[in-house]
């Protein structure tokens, strides 16, 4: 059985804004699914429809073989969630706050499992409003976690946080997944969706655009080397088709990005040819190709524009 | 019972609620320094002296010592000049001529100044040698319940159910609502019911000390007595509180900033705090007014309240008003569960 099940899904705001522009998708259960793509994509406007807290405009949306409208209090016992900005009540301890989200559950893991899980058992008896961002961001997936859910939304759950505290949220859902229990999350951070998720849709304009494992998405570009260089002078535009091997280039101001088959191919022929052209280069660095290059790939533009 | 949602709820309401310094400092130290200060400056026993000049003349000196003698005058001789600076500025509410005929110069638009002739006139014809036809006595009751005092507490006590009614519900639903987390508790199957019904127990708890701590203030710092029953008292207080709960809800069902709310109960509470009869009697204003000022719930709490601390009132007297705090009640919490905004 599929743990979500969409389609046609459309959902427009007042005004006529369309967040979503007919979305499909399908998550079996089991899945660590990922909804990738830049701010204002509609990944936010999606989940919060699966999550039974937005009306679509149109389409089918079940979750869990359920349908929002019909079975919303079976279905509310039954998922977890972690909004992209919740800010718990400053002045309750994070084993109150624990304590409150588990009163609402007919089952579930007991608050100090639910600790463990998150490793704040040393801050039990802190203020929220006492905690560092990431011990936050930890203890509102706890408060996700705390009703043992069959699955699991987390929106933007590492947005704004450091890299030690983004690598701890990283390891509490790659724990989570081992129950072969489904997580759906969104990110615009690609290394996030590569160590996390079994699958990536990635969302532009309320459409997904391209949908795989992350190594398939890669693999796609025909690619998987990337060089970057600058140089002191300006290159003609169509400098780097003269190259082999090269699949996609493109120039951000005087930045280039040459997607490119192999390194061995392409790297030896374009050194020569900047020399000849008497053009000398200010940085150079290759690397492995990431989801990002596919986002650049399929839209032009780069995630964070 | 110990891990119900309505329960963990409240707590939580009630540990928020302690945690927060300047909340227990609104609603149980400012009604009390403000009952301290209105109950001293308008304390009734000592009278006020009455200010008054002599004007120039052949028995101007000889009225200033007479009329001295007067415990509740504050004699002085003045020139014309003078005088009439005085009186125009209040410094005398009367001038006395020093010749003969006596004249008297005075506001008659200050209530004071009638008596204040009367008595004056009465010294001076005495000591020309006027006698009483009929022998008078003079015996002065203070009666319980009739000083400012009296009328002030019960007043206090309505304002701060009012207050701490609409703040303590009002603004912390729109504070939840601002931090996303009302829409995080609607992503869990907690009945809603259950969260504003939360906010009602909280509120109830907070009352039961409100109430007593002011009215124990009142009783030992200015030997008010409570008339009526102390139950009775609960019950008004209770219908009051639950009333302005919903008042509270309403003004808070869909604002979504902290401004738009503060505006917003600013604007449901000043035309009470001046019509309800808080710090004067709302008999003053115009009788026209009195059927609209009477169905305010600040005036039903207040005039409730007074009823039973000073006169001694029972339940059939204030029915009227606590229906009107029945009504305010269950209509606005109607209302507000039909429009209120959860994310």
């Amino acid at each position: 059985m599929n743990a979500v099940e969409v389609s046609g899904l459309v959902k427009e705001y007042e005004g006529g804004v369309r967040a979503v522009n007919g979305l499909d998708l399908s998550i079996p259960a089991g899945e660590c699914f990922g909804l990738l793509g830049p701010n204002g994509a509609g990944k936010t406007t999606t989940v919060e429809i699966l999550e039974g807290l937005l009306e679509p405009t149109a389409g089918d949306v079940r979750v869990l073989g359920q349908t929002w409208g019909r079975h919303n209090e079976e279905l509310r016992q039954r998922i977890g969630v972690a909004l992209q900005e919740t800010q718990l009540t400053d002045k309750l301890t994070v084993y109150e706050t624990l304590t409150l989200f588990r009163s609402f559950y007919r089952r579930g893991r007991t608050v100090e499992e639910t600790l463990a899980d998150v490793s704040l058992e040393e801050k039990r008896n802190s203020w929220v409003g006492k905690l560092s961002g990431g011990q936050k961001q930890r203890l509102a997936i706890a408060c996700a976690l705390v009703g043992a859910p069959d699955l699991l939304f987390l929106d933007e759950p590492t947005t704004g946080l450091d890299p030690q505290s983004r690598r701890q949220v990283w390891d509490l859902v790659n724990a989570y997944k081992q129950n072969q229990r489904t997580v759906l999350l969104t990110t615009h951070y690609m290394d996030e969706a590569e160590k996390l998720c079994d699958r990536v849709a990635i969302v532009d304009h309320g459409k997904i655009i391209a949908l795989g494992t992350p190594q398939e998405l890669i693999g796609g570009l025909g690619a998987d080397q990337v060089i970057e260089f600058a140089t002191d002078r300006t290159l003609p535009a169509a400098f780097p088709s003269d190259l082999p091997g090269v699949i996609e280039a493109g120039d951000a101001g005087g930045h280039w990005r040459l997607t490119v088959r192999s390194l061995h191919e392409t790297l030896p022929e374009l050194v020569r040819k900047l020399r000849e052209h008497g053009v000398a280069l200010t940085s150079l660095s290759t690397r492995q190709a990431t989801l990002e290059d596919v986002f650049v790939s399929l839209t032009g533009r780069s995630l964070r524009e | 019972m110990r891990n119900s949602p309505l329960w963990q709820l409240t707590l939580a309401r009630l540990r928020e609620y302690v945690r927060e310094p300047g909340t227990l400092f609104w609603v149980f130290g400012f009604p009390i320094l403000l009952a301290l200060a209105l109950g001293l400056a308008f304390r009734s026993g000592a009278q006020p002296r009455m200010p008054i000049v002599v004007l120039p003349g052949a028995e101007q000196a000889a009225r200033v010592a007479l009329l001295d003698r007067e415990h509740s005058l504050i004699v002085t001789g003045a020139t014309e000049a003078e005088a009439q600076l005085w009186l125009s500025r209040g410094r005398a509410y009367l001038a006395v001529g020093g010749g003969t005929p006596v004249e008297y110069r005075y506001d008659p638009t200050r209530p004071e100044t009638q008596a204040l002739v009367l008595r004056v006139d009465r010294v001076l014809q005495t000591a020309a040698g006027r006698t009483d036809p009929l022998p008078t006595r003079e015996e002065t009751v203070v009666a319980q319940g009739s000083r400012y005092i009296d009328f002030l507490l019960p007043g206090l006590i309505g304002m701060n159910i009012m207050s701490a009614s609409m703040w303590g519900i009002g603004w912390v639903i729109v504070q939840t609502r601002t931090r996303k987390l009302l829409k995080r508790f609607l992503a869990t199957p907690m009945r809603k019911r259950d969260y504003l019904f939360s906010h009602m127990i909280a509120r109830l708890i907070f009352l039961f000390f409100e109430v007593a701590v002011l009215l124990g203030f009142g009783h030992l710092a200015f030997d008010i007595r409570i008339q009526g029953s102390i139950p009775l008292i609960g019950l008004v207080a209770v219908l009051g509180a639950m009333s302005f709960a919903g008042v509270g809800v309403l003004t808070a069902s869909r604002a979504r900033t902290a401004e738009t709310v503060s505006g917003l109960m600013n604007a449901v509470m000043l035309p009470m705090f001046v019509l309800s009869g808080v710090f004067f009697s709302a008999e003053n204003f115009p009788s026209w007014m009195q059927p609209a000022i009477r169905i305010l719930p600040l005036t039903a709490l207040n005039d409730s309240l007074r009823a039973i601390i000073n006169e001694g009132a029972g339940l059939a007297a204030v029915s009227f008003p606590l229906v009107v705090l029945a009504a305010w009640g269950a209509l606005t919490f109607a209302l507000a569960l039909r429009i209120f905004r959860w994310s």
